[in-house]
């Protein structure tokens, strides 16, 4: 891929499953961020596929920690890496679960207090690491094993409560695109301050689709809208090509929800909210990005 | 109704014999399967709790601290981690006097990530005012449960009460249950002091020097009363269901002339073991000690105590040991064994047995 | 006491089929356990089940490590695993292949095809062969358990019937 590090920093004998996108996510967050890295991870899908003591598959420090506490953590450590006059990037990467519900707390307030980090939250709608539970960031209608009639409330507006702290940069972004994903990193670290990024990560066991098929799940979620790519910089919002694409000509929802086995339970009620979700959310996106033009 | 059932599906079969009106609960690993049998429940509608799925453990116990001050059945589960995030509020749930009923599942405590057998995570939390009881077979982590309940919310009581079984070990294994109908042996929740517009009143606040140890005593007080509904509560299960539980669960202990004392499933593991030795001629009996919280009378009598703790107090010992030496004056040998997982077999026992020096203390696996 | 172990790949099924044994067992009147062993739990890592079937109650939770028979349900695992590990001398294997594998050689081994069986029953979700209801019509070919009690643990878990079809199938199959 034109424009990333040959280097490898995830080595090939994790023990992710097939199609995980997180795996994807890292290896390329990792080339865009080079070895002056330490990742400080809470419990999730990635505190595994690291691999089991006396081993690890990641050849970058991993500081693995208690699941609500990675953005406090990541601040310690933030602040003593500055008091040693080192440069190193010091990325927070956690699930949902452990960003949008457990960890929230100590995520609003790094950014409050301008923790100079990157906070990844990598997105599987679920907390993937114990079976597939439901998360605040499940969408409304999916099936988790906690909510086995469809989630009767909507995916918790992350990207929103994110921007309430006035970042000098956040972004979302997803598993299907890395070199958007890529850049987006490098822009980040390129910066001083708290940055955050919100990348979708198609899971092929909780979401039920053939492993063989995250690309195309993650590309269909930017088609139809459900999932945004942009960037904001403090109040500067920038939409990125696959989204204003998806504004002018959106893919239907449904080729996205028939993909995965998870919406199997989707009545049209459910449907309709999502859709009312997606418009909204495109429309203020929208209009956020033409007032800042 | 007998069927197989795994420690876990046990747990959420008693629970949705007994009814909570509330459950708030988080999953952790290894007790996922009670919180997602509980949530298949509330959706089939064999069970008509309001099931909160709330985002952290902390918040778990707080949700259930706020239904069961209105005077309802609340119920939540977790392990390890969890349990240690909510330990503020587990604290504040005995404090407040609720009847608040928990499954913990009994897991080790990171760094490194470890999800497997250890009781170490429940006994941190033995100074909390929580009533603790440690099952050892699928069926009795369903009927703990159930008496949980009736001995929680007994007003002689009125104290939270953790029931623990092993992770993994016991919360994933199927065995036999009889899933019996709990019928009336668990009579409606009437909590005294529970909210009421009609006579308000301020719950919790300020408590001067001269007032708040009184407090704690009465909480003390109920702990010790607990221990007779603890033997009633047992005894109406016996002549109810059938099945007989006490303090301990004593196996060939009467002419025995050493004692296997141990939690959890490795009490079961050490009647095998005792079967062995006795087949060598050793004189040995094992004794499951059932209630951590109130600490039972144990009947030692005169024999060599051999003393397995799954769990560890650093800087001072193996934390059953200890008590039983602060409770009775009795040395023994103290083995360290089965922390996160660590595999014990009954020949493992055996050889406690075979090789123990009163006194002192062995770790499993490290000391020779 | 009669111990079982069961190797298979996460995802396949395995932790199941050791429940229906239990099962089976159970509705002869025995007692038995079902204990999955847990490590890396991804989809294809290669997972253990120990099933212990006794006239009196199973007191026991540590692992079989010398048990009376071994299944694998992907004999893949065989090259990954030493699945004959501690087998007793006149312990028995039955391994889903159409051919006992050579690695196998050796060793009592019984063998069905119940990767063809789940294909030519259509006993298929999600891409993948179902195996833990064939099995058990093998293994109460092999009189692990009674037939009746296989079917009836099959029954009482799934209502498709193309579970018993295959269950069946692989009960006349067994070679």
């Amino acid at each position: 891929m034109s424009g990333t590090s040959a280097s490898e920093y995830i080595c090939k004998c994790t023990s992710a499953c097939a199609g995980c996108s997180s795996s994807l996510i890292l290896r390329h967050v990792l080339k865009a961020a080079g070895p002056d890295t330490v990742l400080v991870v809470p419990a999730c899908c990635t505190s595994v596929l690291q691999g089991v003591w006396p081993n690890t598959s990641f050849n970058i420090p991993v500081y693995n920690v208690a699941f609500a506490a990675a953005a406090a953590v990541a601040s310690g450590m933030a602040a003593a890496f500055e008091s040693l006059g080192r440069n190193t990037n010091v990325i927070a990467y956690a699930g949902d679960g452990g960003t949008v519900d457990i960890g929230i707390q100590a995520l609003s307030g790094a950014l409050e207090r301008e923790t100079n980090f990157l906070y990844i939250c990598y997105d599987n709608e679920a907390y993937g690491n114990t079976g597939m539970q439901r998360s605040g960031s499940t969408p409304l209608g999916a099936r988790t094993t906690t909510t086995p009639g469809g989630k009767i409330h909507v995916k918790k507006d992350l990207d929103r409560i994110i921007a309430a702290h006035h970042l000098p940069y956040m972004a979302t972004a997803c598993s299907a695109y890395p070199q958007d994903l890529v850049k987006k990193v490098q822009k980040a670290l390129s910066i001083k301050g708290p940055k955050f990024m919100h990348i979708l990560a198609p899971c092929p066991p909780g979401w039920r689709y053939d492993a063989s098929q995250t690309i195309e799940v993650g590309k269909m979620a930017v088609k139809t809208g459900i999932w945004a790519m942009y960037e904001r910089e403090y109040d500067t919002l920038t939409l990125n090509g696959p989204t204003k694409a998806a504004m002018i000509k959106p893919a239907p929802l449904q080729d996205y929800l028939k993909m995965q086995g998870r919406f199997s339970s989707m009545t049209e009620e459910k449907i309709k909210i999502i859709r009312g979700e997606i418009e909204r959310n495109l429309r203020l996106l929208k209009a956020e990005a033409e007032a800042t033009c | 109704m007998l069927t197989l059932s795994t420690g876990n599906n046990a747990v959420a079969a008693a629970v949705r014999q007994a009814n909570p009106a509330v459950v708030a609960a988080y999953p952790i690993t290894p007790q996922t399967e009670i919180v997602e049998q509980i949530a298949n429940y509330v959706t089939n509608g064999s069970l008509k709790s309001k099931y909160i799925p709330v985002e952290s453990e902390h918040s778990a116990m707080a949700a259930c601290i706020g239904a069961s001050i209105t005077g309802v059945r609340t119920f939540t589960a977790t392990s390890s981690h969890g349990l240690l995030y909510m330990h503020e509020m587990v604290n504040w749930a005995a404090g407040a006097r609720l009847p608040i009923v928990m499954a913990n599942v009994n897991r080790a405590l990171g760094p490194g990530w470890n999800v497997w057998a250890e009781h170490t995570d429940a006994l941190q939390a033995r100074d909390t005012g929580w009533l603790q009881v440690y099952v050892s077979t699928v069926q009795e982590a369903y009927d703990a449960t159930l008496m949980a309940f009736r001995i929680a919310e007994d007003r002689r009581v009125y104290l939270p009460v953790m029931v623990n079984l092993d992770g993994f070990s016991l919360s994933h294994i199927s065995q036999q249950l009889e899933e019996s109908t709990v019928g009336d042996f668990i009579p409606p929740l009437v909590l005294d002091h529970k909210i009421s517009t009609d006579s308000p009143a301020g719950y919790g606040c300020m408590t001067s020097s001269a007032d708040y140890f009184r407090i704690r005593y009465d909480i003390e007080r109920s702990m010790r009363d607990s221990v007779q509904v603890i033997k009633e509560t047992e005894e109406a299960f016996a002549q109810t269901f059938g099945r007989k539980y006490s303090w301990t669960e004593e196996y060939r202990c009467e002419d025995a002339e050493i004692l296997i004392l141990s939690m959890g499933t490795l009490g079961k593991e050490a009647e095998v073991a005792v079967d062995i030795l006795r087949n060598e001629g050793v004189k040995a009996g094992s004794m499951r000690v059932r209630w951590i919280r109130p600490f039972p009378e144990l009947n030692l009598g005169d024999r060599e105590l051999v003393v397995i703790d799954r769990n560890y107090s650093f800087g001072f010992g193996g934390i059953l040991a200890s008590s039983i030496r602060a409770k009775t004056g009795k040395v023994c040998y103290n083995v360290i064994a089965g922390l996160g997982g660590q595999e014990v077999t009954y020949n493992d026992i055996a050889g406690f047995v075979k090789t123990r020096r009163i006194g002192e203390e062995f770790w499993f696996g490290v000391d020779a | 006491m009669y111990e079982i172990r069961l190797h298979s790949r996460g995802g396949q099924g395995g932790v199941t089929a050791a429940k229906l044994m239990a099962v089976a067992s159970f509705r002869d009147g025995k007692y038995a356990t079902a204990a999955p062993f847990y490590g890396a739990e991804r989809r294809g890592a290669p997972i253990v089940s120990f099933i212990r079937i006794d006239d009196k109650p199973i007191k026991i939770y540590s692992q079989i490590h010398n048990p009376d028979l071994v299944v694998v349900l992907d004999s893949s695992i065989i090259d990954l695993v030493n699945v004959f590990e501690g087998l007793k001398p006149d312990g028995s294997v039955l391994i889903n292949a159409p051919e006992i594998p050579k690695k196998a050689e050796g060793y009592h081994v019984r063998h069905v095809d119940l990767t063809g069986i789940a294909l030519k029953t259509n006993l298929v979700v999600a891409g993948s062969p179902i195996l833990n209801t064939p099995v058990i019509g093998a293994l109460a070919k092999m009189g692990l358990f009674s037939r009746e009690s296989a079917v009836a643990a099959i029954q009482e878990t799934f209502s498709d019937e193309r579970n018993m079809k295959a269950a069946l199938m692989a009960y006349e199959e067994l070679v």
